[in-house]
């Protein structure tokens, strides 16, 4: 007879490093609903923004309200989903400032998905809720022809915009294993990254778009799928089917954070900073 | 179990050189160590602030990568082999918690018992042990805020030895902590040693955490072994000697020496007078001194480590 599995019963080592996290929030319950009054609040601006930016003009980069706020909504609800997942890796400056890591890597866990698990940003919950009504509500705006190649890019551009963005945070995160005095300078990429998307990057300038669009990437964010959605030839030229190259910019740039990861790790292991 | 050869760190540090220039420099923190550890040593690893103690136990861990040399730690590459090596060591870096700041100090025994994937009778052996020996039971449904250093330090301990490690690397685990922890703490690492299946590896700057624990001493400074050796050999080599204190009722007589022994001291108008034994026994001395001399009361007093590594440290290199 076989011997019994005496590890059967035991969780998966990063649920329960979650876990651990749930509890500890509950010992704060006012500061967590503070932060996550706050957070929404800051969600809501985010959008208002946009209907502000209409109030001044009916059309923006040839654009109407509904089919700008398309973009808003594939961009808020992909950042969203990404912030809720990866976000807290942001945290990596501090962790490296204080000596967290060195704690992290005496366990026989991985690196990222241990500092991933660290913090449960459930204080984010009504962003999500929010970043995923702007797409809704956006997806009701717009008299779109559905077909299925529609419907489902619909669905995936949220996730494709989700990988892209958590590989913007892990990258922007990475900085602080060269440069522990980062401070802000990630969230230009992060939070900057998400403002450039939720608007059609026509509103943008020659260099300055042709960088963060396709240099970058932003474009596929965003941009591109929400044209393939609405059936709306691209301004800027770019063919109908480029709407459909986000599965594979995503996953070319969670290829680079990885990398950027792994050599960042490499080099903190090699000065301690 | 442990295996250090030639090994070296070097860090790249920038100096500032005239108002915007910085120059590169580099710095060897440890600087070529060679050391073998076999399995149930309890070794002290001293030496002054920045002599490469922590480095090297950052090497050991797994959590920095040396510039040059070979190290294996059960033998597995630190470095490469991380995620297993940790499977079988303990650390405990004094200012780095393994404990779950907000939660009871049970609760993160419980989250490691699931990171570590300890079988459930395992965990609870172990527990119970640190439990009884450490005196964990007053505090343990206190969250780790609010321990004190010396509980949390106890907390700490029993967190890095649940998942059974062959290896333990403390790095300062009496820093800052009152005498009643610190004895906790220092008989509990005895016993655990008198097992002989754990091997340790201590820092410290309290060289009476060496003298209770470690027979063997490794003092480090500027990067470079400069003593592997029991306490006694440092003494030995370092030409400590014993000390006579005599306390006398008249004063000496001028011009009195004791064969065998230099007369270091005196105080109390003459009435206290230290001798330094320079290879003759205590008994020899006293027998000396009671013939000549009024003596009241004495006492031989053993050399002071401390006096021992102080000198070591601020020798040339």
């Amino acid at each position: 007879m076989a011997e019994p599995d005496k590890t059967a019963e035991l969780r998966n080592p990063y649920l329960a490093l979650l876990g651990g996290k749930l509890r500890s929030m509950a010992s704060y319950r006012t500061s967590f609903a503070v932060e996550l009054l706050t957070n929404a609040g800051g969600t809501v601006i985010d959008v208002a923004t946009v209907f502000v930016l209409f109030q001044a003009a009916a059309r923006i980069g040839e654009f109407t309200l509904a089919e700008a706020l398309m973009m808003t909504g594939l961009t808020s609800a992909g950042f969203v989903l990404a912030d809720m997942t990866v976000g807290n890796i942001d945290d990596l400056k501090r962790y490296v400032r204080t000596g967290t890591l060195d704690a992290v890597l005496v366990r026989p866990l991985g690196v990222l998905p241990q500092l991933v698990c660290m913090d449960l940003p459930v204080r984010k919950l009504l962003r999500l809720i929010v970043g995923i009504g702007v797409l809704v509500v956006a997806v009701g705006m717009n008299d779109i022809d559905w077909t299925p190649a529609r419907v489902l890019l619909l669905v995936i551009s949220p996730l494709t915009a989700a990988v892209f963005f958590g590989a913007i945070f892990v990258i922007s995160a990475s900085l602080a294993f060269w440069w522990v005095e980062s401070g802000e300078v990630g969230s230009a990429f992060t939070y900057g990254g998400r403002d450039f998307a939720s608007y059609p990057i026509t509103v943008y300038g020659g260099w300055f778009r042709a960088v963060f669009a396709y240099t970058l990437g932003f474009a596929f964010v965003a941009y591109q799928p929400a044209l393939a959605i609405l059936d709306r030839p691209d301004p800027l030229g770019l063919p109908a089917w480029a709407g459909y190259m986000s599965p594979l910019v995503a996953p070319a740039a969670a290829t680079v954070a990885w990398l950027v990861w792994r050599a960042g790790v490499r080099h903190y292991r090699s000065t301690g900073s | 179990m442990i295996e250090m050869q030639d090994l070296r760190k070097d860090f790249t540090v920038r100096v500032k050189a005239g108002r915007l220039r910085r120059e590169k420099r580099t710095v060897s923190a440890v600087d070529g160590v060679s050391l073998a550890i076999e399995q149930g040593e309890m070794v002290g690893y001293i030496g002054p602030n920045g002599a490469g103690k922590s480095t090297t136990l950052k090497m050991l861990t797994g959590v920095l990568s040396p510039s040059s040399g070979d190290v294996r730690v059960c033998g597995l590459e630190p470095v490469r082999q991380r995620t297993r090596l940790a499977l079988q060591i303990g650390v405990v870096f004094g200012q780095r918690s393994q404990l779950w700041w907000d939660l009871p100090l049970g609760e993160s025994f419980r989250l490691l018992r699931h990171v570590y994937r300890v079988p459930r009778d395992d965990h609870e052996r172990r527990l119970v042990r640190c439990r009884e020996l450490l005196g964990l039971d007053e505090f343990l449904h206190t969250p780790v805020r609010q321990l004190s250093l010396g509980q949390r330090m106890r907390g700490e301990l029993t967190a890095a030895l649940l998942h059974g490690p062959r290896v333990l690397f403390l790095d300062e685990p009496t820093i800052g902590l009152d005498v009643v922890s610190k004895q906790a703490v220092r008989s509990f690492l005895a016993e655990l040693g008198r097992g002989g299946d754990v091997t340790l590896v201590l820092t410290t700057h309290d060289l009476a955490d060496i003298e209770r624990l470690c027979r063997r001493l490794v003092v480090i400074d500027h990067g470079r072994v400069v003593h592997d050796g029991t306490i006694d050999e440092l003494h030995a080599r370092y030409g400590s000697r014993r000390r006579l204190v005599v306390d006398l009722d008249t004063p000496l007589p001028a011009g009195f020496t004791l064969p065998g022994a230099t007369l270091t001291g005196t105080e109390a108008d003459g009435h206290r007078v230290t001798f330094t034994l320079d290879g003759i026994a205590a008994g020899a001395a006293v027998a000396g001194l009671v013939g000549a001399a009024a003596v009241r009361d004495l006492s031989v007093v053993e050399p002071d480590i401390e006096d021992v590594v102080a000198k070591l440290y601020t020798a040339p290199r």
